[in-house]
């Protein structure tokens, strides 16, 4: 589960992890309300207007409305023209800001609509470094990946130069060892104050990474004011879903206007549905085979509609949901059905499928292969069942029938 | 012969809610040697399993059973009385990485864990724990372990196996049985086929079990089905390239997924631009792997990979 930046760095602010002060608004009033408080806090007249948005690349992203407008804008009108000069382009940024769709290398083309700002203090920076918490595989442990190369893409320095990124494992027992911090900290090239404020740093974002059983956490970038002082300027946080049960804080924080209306519907059935770009809606049992049905799909030249895992023990309702989920997307054309009946019984897939069908309609072909527990069954119930199924005798039978079937 | 299990393996079961129930009726059925199981508030008790026999499992054997099994306060408790060396994990997510813990502290030699949707931190201290005892764990989130005709430990069908020449290793679930069914039709069957999970921490990894496969008598032939995410894929390819002196094939889902998006299993999803279908393929290939092109050519990609 993603949030945002600002509930980012609520969360590190509450674990004693430096972020620069800054408000969340919804209205340019807000935003305008927001500037004076902030800047006498800070003792710093600029301020930055921040997107808020479930997608990275906000700064180098564009608005569709204003092309010329990035998500990110730091405000320098206070240098010269005191207070009220940076209320008015706060306000003026907000107007435009708020409501408008910022397109980044992350949202695709379709872009995201901004919902929310974060107007933030300014800061005197002094260096701008990178640190992040993320699972490694290989280790099966969490790792912290800290590097001199701040406010770029890790993915291109870790390809260009990946001895500038350093790295140091946290112990599931003992967490992130003293030495460790140290070690980190000094290959950040920090010294004097910023040498202990960053050790620091280092130290409370690995608890807080543990904690809160994040799956990522990223500070991009991580900088150092000329005070010494070391802080996030930004924070992405996601966390993994199975753990989400123990961090009702964190649920709490979940914004569903930043996910896909379908994917929400399908994940209260237990079902797993991502939608895509293609014409022919899947329905399969497991995750593993979803995806290979995606890919057959392609490999005869049709294109998927979705992926769709009905999961291990689906009875009639899930079914039902799925097809409902399926058919609303205007782009499909025709229907996969791939089940292989493990601990799921075939008759009951295809009694699903059955009264599915009567209770909202079918419009377009429907392709099922079935195999596995009660697999004749299963087919006698879809012939006797009078409706227009074509049953499949394997996978790749069962992708090109479709896709003919839908170019009829 | 075979690998981790065979028909004299005992195993007990930790978690007997419906899941642990029915699925442990489906091994008794099968012929698998179910000796006990793990409840800490039912102890002194059991739990009667009774049914038709299912005739695709252990051969010679009646038309039907009647088990009591006994239920222990712990697992340690449950090996000292019953000598299992198995153990078949169904306890809920919150609490099933104690449950590995407790049976590797226990000394089982191996733990089949087949939960979905563990917290990875709780996995990641239970891989810790495991790196200091001997037990090997498999899972967790996968269909678990079957030797055809001899021991089912874990919730895949038991008649689409066939006893036979293949090694099957995957991380998916359905995508198994399927490989599994298709190795059956073209007559090659299974020796052992393990289901390692589709979780980003488990623990028998792609390696451990080709290196398993490489060293029994009885297996041909290697088929693997990864799928995208992590590197684990091209590490085995690595390892193949080097060791491995039987043929191998495999197959890997998501050529077709979108970058960022969990695909079902939390380990699947391609992130940073890693972890993709064809660098995997592209490894395994290079390995001199043989790549079933589709799901449907798994069978008759192994049947290449032995002609080669």
């Amino acid at each position: 589960m993603k949030i945002h930046e600002f509930q980012a760095k609520e969360l590190m602010a509450a674990r004693g992890i430096p972020v620069p002060h800054g408000e969340m608004v919804t209205t340019v009033a807000e935003a305008m309300a927001a500037v004076a408080p902030l800047v006498e806090a800070a003792g710093n007249p600029v301020v930055a207007v921040k997107s808020q948005i479930h997608a990275g690349g906000r700064g180098k992203g564009h608005f569709a409305e204003y092309p010329e407008l990035g998500g990110v804008n730091v405000v320098l009108d206070g240098i010269e023209g005191g207070l009220e000069a940076t209320k008015r382009r706060v306000g003026e940024l907000a107007g435009r800001m708020l409501g408008s769709t910022l397109v980044t290398v992350q949202t695709g083309p379709e872009g995201k609509k901004v919902n929310r700002l974060y107007i933030e203090q300014g800061i005197d920076i002094d260096r701008e470094l990178y640190l992040s918490i993320v699972l490694d595989r290989s280790s099966s442990k969490n790792i912290v990946m800290a590097s001199t190369e701040g406010g770029t893409e890790i993915e291109v320095v870790a390809e260009e130069t990946p001895e500038k990124i350093l790295k140091a494992e946290i112990d599931p027992g003992l967490g992130l060892l003293d030495f460790q911090a140290r070690e980190l900290a000094f290959g950040l090239g920090l010294e004097g104050a910023a040498l202990k404020n960053g050790v620091r740093f280092i130290k409370a974002l690995s608890e807080a990474a543990v904690e809160l059983d994040t799956d990522l956490i990223e500070i991009n970038p991580l900088v150092v004011a000329k005070d010494g002082s070391v802080l996030a300027l930004d924070g992405k946080m996601s966390f993994e879903a199975n753990a989400l049960y123990r961090h009702p804080e964190v649920q709490d924080m979940r914004d569903l206007s930043e996910e896909n209306a379908a994917e929400i519907e399908a994940s209260g059935y237990g079902i797993s549905f991502i939608k895509l770009d293609g014409t022919i809606g899947c329905m399969v049992n497991g995750a593993g085979l979803a995806m290979a049905t995606m890919d057959i799909i392609k490999y005869v030249g049709g294109e998927p509609a979705n992926f769709l895992d009905v999961g291990g023990g689906a009875e009639k309702d899930q079914v039902t949901a799925a097809f409902k989920i399926i058919t609303r997307d205007p782009n499909v054309k025709g229907i996969f059905v791939n089940i292989f009946g493990g601990i799921m019984k075939c008759d009951t897939i295809a009694q699903g499928i059955v009264d599915a069908v009567a209770e909202v309609g079918l419009a377009m072909p429907l392709v099922v292969r079935l195999e596995g527990t009660n697999v004749d069954l299963g087919k006698q119930i879809l012939d006797e069942s009078g409706l227009n199924i074509l049953s499949a005798a394997d996978m790749k039978d069962g992708a090109q029938k479709i896709l003919e079937a839908t170019q009829a | 012969m075979s690998v981790l299990v065979n028909k004299d393996t005992k195993v007990i079961v930790q978690g007997m809610g419906k899941t642990g129930r029915f699925h442990t009726d489906r091994a008794i059925a099968y012929g698998t040697q179910m000796v006990g199981a793990v409840h800490p508030s039912r102890a002194g008790q059991t739990e009667l399993f009774e049914g038709e026999t299912d005739h695709s499992g252990v051969p010679g054997r009646g038309d039907s059973y009647n088990l009591e099994l006994p239920i222990f306060r712990t697992v340690k408790e449950a090996v000292a009385a019953t000598g299992a060396t198995v153990s078949v994990v169904y306890v809920p997510p919150p609490f099933a990485a104690d449950a590995i813990m407790e049976a590797a502290d226990a000394g089982l030699e191996l733990i089949v864990c087949i939960t979905e949707g563990i917290p990875v931190t709780d996995m990641v201290k239970a891989k810790s724990y495991l790196g200091y005892h001997s037990s090997r764990l498999v899972g967790p989130n996968c269909p678990g372990v079957i030797t055809p005709r001899e021991c089912k430990i874990g919730i895949m069908p038991g008649y689409i196996h066939e006893a036979g020449r293949i090694g099957v290793v995957s991380r998916s679930g359905t995508l198994t049985y399927e490989a599994v069914h298709q190795l059956t039709q073209v007559g090659l069957g299974q020796t052992t086929a393990i289901g390692i999970g589709g979780d980003p921490v488990n623990g028998t990894d792609f390696i451990d079990c080709l290196r398993m496969f490489n060293e029994d008598p009885a297996t041909e032939g290697v088929i693997m089905i990864g799928e995208i995410g992590g590197t684990a894929e091209e590490e085995a390819a690595a390892w193949i390239s080097g060791h491995m002196t039987k043929p191998v094939a495999g197959f890997i889902a998501g050529s077709t997924a979108p970058a960022g998006k969990r695909m079902g299993h939390a380990g699947a999803i391609i992130s940073g631009g890693k972890g993709t279908a064809a660098d995997k393929i592209t490894a395994l290939e290079e390995a001199g792997v043989t790549i079933a092109p589709t799901p449907t050519d798994m069978g008759a990609a192994m049947l290449e990979a032995m002609d080669r």
